[in-house]
C-alpha cells in the first residue's frame, strides 16, 4: 500500500466572494464557514495596519515580553529562602488519611468543599456527581449526569445547590433537595455554555453567579438565574484549566492558568487581563491564591509549583525536587499560608514550606495519581481525590 | 496547503513530560561509573550480563536525590510500572522489590516514548508467538485479547461494524481449527468447536469470565482480524523461528523485554493502566479558532505587555516580608499546623470545636475574636463579627455605612434580574437627597454614581461602595478596634481545654451527623442561620 497524503479539494461558492473555487474551513468567532484561499488569507490578514505584518506583531510581542522581563527583575533585590532563614523550621509533620470516601464507580476528577466545613461534593469519569458527608462518609445526594468526565465542579457558598460540567461543554448547577419524590436532575438548570469542554467552574460569593473556564481557550461569567453570559475573558492561548477568585477586599479579580503555560490575573468588571505570567514549562493544571491574596501558587505538569506575587509581578519561588518526576495536578495552602499541598500524578501528596522552599513530608495512600486536593474552609483537613476511585480526608 | 498564518506555538504539544524525564533517570542509573552496579545474574542455566538487583535500585535512588526508603522504592516502582525495568524472574508482575530480585533495563526499542501507541497487529503476532510457543498457555485475559482484541483507539473500533462471522472455513476459525490440532486442550471435543467467539467451546475448557470484560470487544474486531489472521501466524512463526537461531540468553532476555512492553501497554484486567491521560487537550477546536484570532491574540498580548509595563511594581523584600509576617500572624490559628483547641474533628471524631465556631455562635473563641484584628475584611467575613462591629457603628452614628456597603454587595453578588430593582432601592434609601439613612460620599464619587444610575447596572455603585468601604477601614475600624466593646469580647471570649483523642475504642461515640445548609431556612441576606448544635438530626443515608 503506498504511502501518499491526498489533500481533498471541496470546490464550491465562497461564503465571502461567492465565486467557484476550491474552499477550506475557516472559523470566524467560533462559527463555520468555507472561504477561498483568497479570502482566506485577507481574512487572516484583517485588522492589519501599514507597515504591519503578523510576523512583526509576533516580534513586537515578544519584544514587549522581554523588557517586561527586564523591568521586572529590576526590583528583584533578595529570593524568599533568604528571607526566610530567619523563620523557625516545621516540625515534623503526622498528618494521616481520617476518613476514606468510596463509592465512585470510576475516577474522581474533582471535588469542593461546603461553607460548613464537612461536605464535599464531587464528581467522576463516569458522569456520578456525588454529595456526601465527609465526616460520617455517609452519602447525602448523587446525580448522574449526561456526559463522562466531570471535570469540575463546585458547591454553592449558600449549600443549597452545586455546579458540574465536562466533556459537555456546559455548566449545571442543580439544587439540592431532600425530598424524596424529587429528582434532582429534574430541576437541573444549564448555565454555562462553551464551545469545547468545561475545565473548571467556581460560584462567586453568592449562588447568583458562576465563573467558569474551559477547553476552548476561553473563561466566563454567567448569571445562574438567567444563563446570561456577564463577561468573557479571552487572552489564553490554548485550553483553560483551572482558575481561582481572589479573596480580596473589592473581590474582582481571579487567576487562570492553562495548556499555554501562562497564569493570567482578570479584571472581572471589564473582562481585562491584569497581569500575566509565563514561567512553567508546561501545562499548568492547577491555581490557587494565597490567602492575604497577594500572591498565588500554580502546579504544572513540569512536576514544579510556583509562587507568584501580584503586588512584585514576577515569579517568588519553585517547589520542585529532582525525584519528583510527575506533574503536580492541584495544590492548596493551608489557612496560614505556611504549607502547600500539592498532589501529583504519581500518586503522592507533597507537603511543601511555602517560605523556606523545601518539602516538608510526602504522603502515600492513594493508587493511582491524585486529580484534586481542597483544604477544609477551615483549614482544619484536606481532601484528596484519585483515579483510584477514592476520597480520603488527611488531617 | 496554500500560505496561511503560522499556527500558535508552532511545535505539537509535548503531553507526557514525566516520560522523557524518567528517561533521564534510567540513562544515568546505567552510567558505567554513577550508575547502579551492574553484575550477572544467572538463571537457570543461562548468564544474563548486566542485571541490577531490586536492592541496589532503592540504594541508588536513595543516594542520588536524597530522599528516604519509602519514596525511593516508590519512585523505583514507578519506573519498573512504566516499562522502564523488568523483572527477570517472575516477569508477569511489575513490581519493584527491594531485595535480591534481579532486574534489567529495557531496551530504548520499547520504551514507551519511542513505540507509542502500540499497534493492533504487533499485539497479534506477539500473542500468537506466545500461543504457539507455549501450547495454549495464555493467561485469561490474553485468551480474550487473541480472539477479540481491545481498540487502540475509539476511532479504529467505531471504524469496523458489528458482523457476526462467517462459517466454519472463515479464517478465525481455521486458526481455532488449528489450535485445535496442534495444541491438546484439556477437556475439549472436536464436537465443541463452535464458530461464534462466544460459543467456541472455550467458555467450557478456558473460563473465559473475562468475556464480559470491557476490553473484549468480539464481532468488531474479529472481523478485523479475521482478513489478516493468516499474516498474524506467518509473522509469528517467522519470528520464532529467527529468535530460534539466537543464543539462549538473548532469546530470554528478548522475550522479557518484549513481555514487558506488552505488559505496560496492554495491562491485565485490574492493572491500572499508566498510560491513561484524561482526555486531550489542545484539540483542533482550540487551534483553529486561533488561527483566525491570530491578529487580535498578538494585539492583545502587545496591550496586556504594555500595560504591565506601565505598572508600578514593588520590591521583593517588602513582598517577601509580607508573607513572614502574615504567616507568622496566622500560623496559632491554622489547625493543620498549630492543632485546634479542644481538638481536630477529623483527629478524634469529636466536632465540639466546630459547635464552638459555628458561624453566629453566642460566645466566639478567643483566636477568633483576635482574628478580626487582623484585617477588617476578615472582621466583616465573620458573621459574628460584622454584628458587633455594627454595633459599635450604631454607638457612632455611623451604621448607615455597613448597610450600604451589604446592600451593594448583594448588587453586585445578586441575579441580573435584580438589578434595576436593587439599584432604586439603594438610591431610595442611601442616596437620594433627604434620603432615610444618607450615606456621606464625597461630591465627586455622588456626582459619578448619580449619573451612571440612569443605566443601572451591577457596577454601578463600586465607587460609591469603595469610597464608604475606604471610610470605615481607616475610620471607624481603628476606632472599633480600641473601644470598650471590642475589648470586652476579648475579655469574654472563650478558650477551649484541650481534649485529648480517646485511647479506647470501645468508648467511642458514633459520629454526629449535622443537617446539611439546604435543608434550613435562609435569611434574607441568602445566609443561612447556623441550628441549635443539635446532634443525631437527619442521619444520612448510605
Amino acid at each position: 500500500m503506498c504511502d501518499q497524503t491526498f489533500l481533498v479539494n471541496v470546490f464550491g461558492s465562497c461564503d465571502n466572494c461567492f465565486k467557484q473555487r476550491a474552499l477550506r474551513t475557516v472559523f470566524k468567532k467560533s462559527q463555520q464557514l468555507s472561504y477561498c484561499s483568497i479570502c482566506a488569507e485577507i481574512m487572516a490578514a484583517d485588522g492589519l495596519h501599514e507597515n504591519e505584518t503578523l510576523a512583526s506583531l509576533k516580534s513586537e510581542a515578544e519584544s514587549l515580553k522581554g523588557k517586561l522581563e527586564e523591568e521586572r527583575a529590576k526590583l528583584h533585590d533578595v529570593e524568599l529562602h533568604q528571607v526566610a532563614e530567619r523563620v523557625e523550621a516545621l516540625g515534623q509533620f503526622v498528618m494521616k488519611t481520617r476518613r476514606t470516601l468510596k463509592g465512585h464507580g470510576n475516577k474522581v476528577l474533582c471535588m469542593d468543599w461546603c461553607k460548613d466545613k464537612r461536605r464535599i461534593v464531587s464528581s467522576s469519569q463516569d458522569g456520578k456527581v456525588i454529595v456526601w458527608d465527609s465526616f460520617t462518609t455517609n452519602k447525602e445526594h448523587a446525580v448522574t449526569m449526561p456526559c463522562t468526565w466531570v471535570m469540575a465542579c463546585a458547591y454553592a457558598p449558600s449549600g443549597c445547590a452545586i455546579a458540574c460540567g465536562g466533556l459537555d461543554n456546559k455548566c449545571s448547577v442543580y439544587p439540592l433537595t431532600f425530598d424524596k419524590n424529587e429528582n434532582m436532575a429534574a430541576k437541573k438548570k444549564s448555565v454555562a455554555m462553551h464551545t469545547n469542554y468545561l475545565s473548571a467552574c467556581s460560584f462567586t460569593n453568592s449562588d447568583m453567579q458562576i465563573l467558569t473556564a474551559s477547553g476552548d481557550g476561553t473563561c466566563a461569567l454567567w448569571d445562574v438565574e438567567s444563563g446570561q453570559l456577564l463577561q468573557s475573558f479571552h487572552g489564553h492561548g490554548a485550553d483553560v484549566l483551572c482558575l481561582d477568585l481572589a479573596p480580596s477586599e473589592t473581590g474582582n479579580t481571579f487567576v487562570s492558568g492553562g495548556c499555554d503555560k501562562k497564569a493570567m490575573v482578570w479584571d472581572m468588571r471589564s473582562g481585562q487581563c491584569v497581569q500575566a505570567f509565563e514561567t512553567h514549562e508546561s501545562d499548568i493544571n492547577s491555581v490557587r491564591y494565597y490567602p492575604s491574596g497577594d500572591a498565588f501558587a500554580s502546579g504544572s505538569d513540569d512536576a514544579t509549583c510556583r509562587l507568584y506575587d501580584l503586588r512584585a509581578d514576577r515569579e517568588v519561588a519553585i517547589y520542585s525536587k529532582e525525584s519528583i518526576i510527575f506533574g503536580a495536578s492541584s495544590v492548596d495552602f493551608s489557612l496560614s499560608g505556611r504549607l502547600l499541598f500539592a498532589g501529583y500524578n504519581d500518586y503522592t501528596i507533597n507537603v511543601w514550606d511555602v517560605l523556606k522552599g523545601s518539602r516538608v513530608s510526602i504522603l502515600f495512600g492513594h493508587e493511582n495519581r491524585v486529580s484534586t486536593l481542597r483544604v477544609s474552609p477551615d483549614g482544619t483537613a484536606f481532601c484528596s481525590g484519585s483515579w483510584d476511585h477514592t476520597l480520603r480526608v488527611w488531617a | 496547503m496554500a500560505a496561511g498564518p503560522a499556527p500558535l506555538g508552532g511545535h505539537p504539544r509535548a503531553q507526557r513530560p514525566h516520560l522523557s524525564k524518567m528517561e533521564r533517570v534510567v540513562v544515568s542509573m546505567q552510567d558505567p561509573d554513577q550508575g547502579v552496579k551492574m553484575r550477572s545474574q544467572r538463571l537457570l542455566v543461562t548468564v544474563i550480563p548486566h542485571a541490577v538487583t531490586g536492592n541496589d535500585v532503592v540504594e541508588w535512588l536513595i543516594q542520588k536525590y536524597c530522599i528516604a526508603e519509602d519514596e525511593a522504592l516508590h519512585l523505583g516502582t514507578l519506573l519498573v510500572q512504566h516499562g522502564y525495568l523488568y523483572p527477570l524472574r517472575d516477569p508477569r508482575r511489575l513490581l519493584l522489590r527491594p531485595d535480591e530480585t534481579p532486574y534489567r533495563f529495557q531496551t530504548p526499542y520499547f520504551w514507551m516514548s519511542t513505540l507509542w501507541p502500540a499497534a493492533e497487529l504487533d499485539y497479534a503476532i506477539y500473542l500468537a508467538k506466545k500461543n504457539i510457543r507455549k501450547q495454549g498457555a495464555l493467561v485469561d485475559h490474553e485468551k480474550v485479547g487473541y480472539h477479540h482484541p481491545s481498540p487502540a483507539t475509539p476511532a479504529e473500533s467505531s471504524q469496523r461494524n458489528p458482523s457476526p462471522t462467517s462459517g466454519a472455513h472463515s479464517p478465525g476459525s481455521r486458526l481455532i481449527q488449528m489450535h485445535k490440532h496442534t495444541h491438546p486442550i484439556e477437556g475439549v471435543s472436536e464436537g465443541r468447536w463452535g464458530v461464534h467467539p462466544p460459543e467456541l467451546g472455550v467458555g467450557k475448557s478456558f473460563p473465559l469470565e473475562t468475556l464480559n470484560h470491557p476490553q473484549a470487544h468480539y464481532d468488531q474486531l474479529h472481523r478485523k482480524i479475521n482478513h489478516t489472521w493468516d499474516l498474524v501466524v506467518m509473522q509469528a512463526r517467522e519470528q520464532l523461528r529467527a529468535a530460534k537461531q539466537r543464543r539462549k540468553g538473548d532469546r530470554l532476555v528478548i522475550a522479557c523485554q518484549e513481555q514487558t512492553y506488552w505488559l505496560v501497554n496492554r495491562p491485565p484486567p485490574g492493572v491500572p493502566s499508566v498510560l491513561e491521560q484524561g482526555p486531550e487537550r489542545g484539540s483542533c477546536t482550540a487551534r483553529q479558532v486561533q488561527m483566525t484570532k491570530t491578529v487580535d491574540f498578538y494585539k492583545r498580548e502587545i496591550e496586556c505587555c504594555r500595560k504591565a509595563l506601565g505598572r508600578t511594581r514593588v520590591k521583593s523584600s517588602v513582598c517577601l516580608e509580607a508573607y513572614l509576617k502574615f504567616s507568622s500572624q496566622r500560623g496559632p490559628h491554622d489547625p493543620l499546623l498549630s492543632g485546634c483547641l479542644p481538638s481536630n474533628p477529623w483527629v478524634t471524631d469529636n466536632d465540639t470545636y466546630w459547635a464552638m465556631n459555628a458561624p453566629s455562635v453566642a460566645v466566639p473563641t478567643k483566636l477568633r475574636v483576635e482574628q478580626w484584628a487582623f484585617s477588617f475584611r476578615e472582621l466583616l467575613e465573620d458573621p459574628v463579627g460584622r454584628a458587633h462591629f455594627m454595633d459599635f457603628l450604631q454607638t457612632e452614628f455611623s451604621a448607615e455605612n455597613l448597610s450600604f456597603w451589604e446592600a451593594c454587595e448583594e448588587l453586585r453578588h445578586g441575579g441580573q434580574a435584580q438589578v434595576p430593582a436593587l439599584v432604586d432601592a439603594v438610591y431610595q434609601q442611601f442616596l437620594a437627597p433627604g434620603a432615610a439613612r444618607w450615606v456621606n460620599i464625597d461630591s465627586r464619587t455622588m456626582e459619578r454614581t448619580l449619573e451612571g444610575l440612569g443605566r443601572p447596572h451591577r457596577h454601578v455603585l463600586d465607587d460609591a461602595q469603595l469610597h464608604i468601604y475606604m471610610l470605615m477601614k481607616k475610620d471607624s475600624y481603628p476606632r472599633f478596634l480600641k473601644s470598650d466593646l471590642y475589648k470586652d469580647l476579648l475579655a469574654e471570649a472563650v478558650v477551649p481545654l484541650e481534649m485529648k483523642r480517646r485511647v479506647f475504642p470501645f468508648m467511642w461515640k458514633p459520629r454526629h451527623s449535622s443537617p446539611s445548609l439546604a435543608l434550613l431556612p435562609t435569611s434574607t441576606s441568602g445566609e443561612p442561620e447556623a441550628a441549635a448544635g443539635s446532634p443525631g438530626d437527619g442521619d444520612g443515608e448510605t
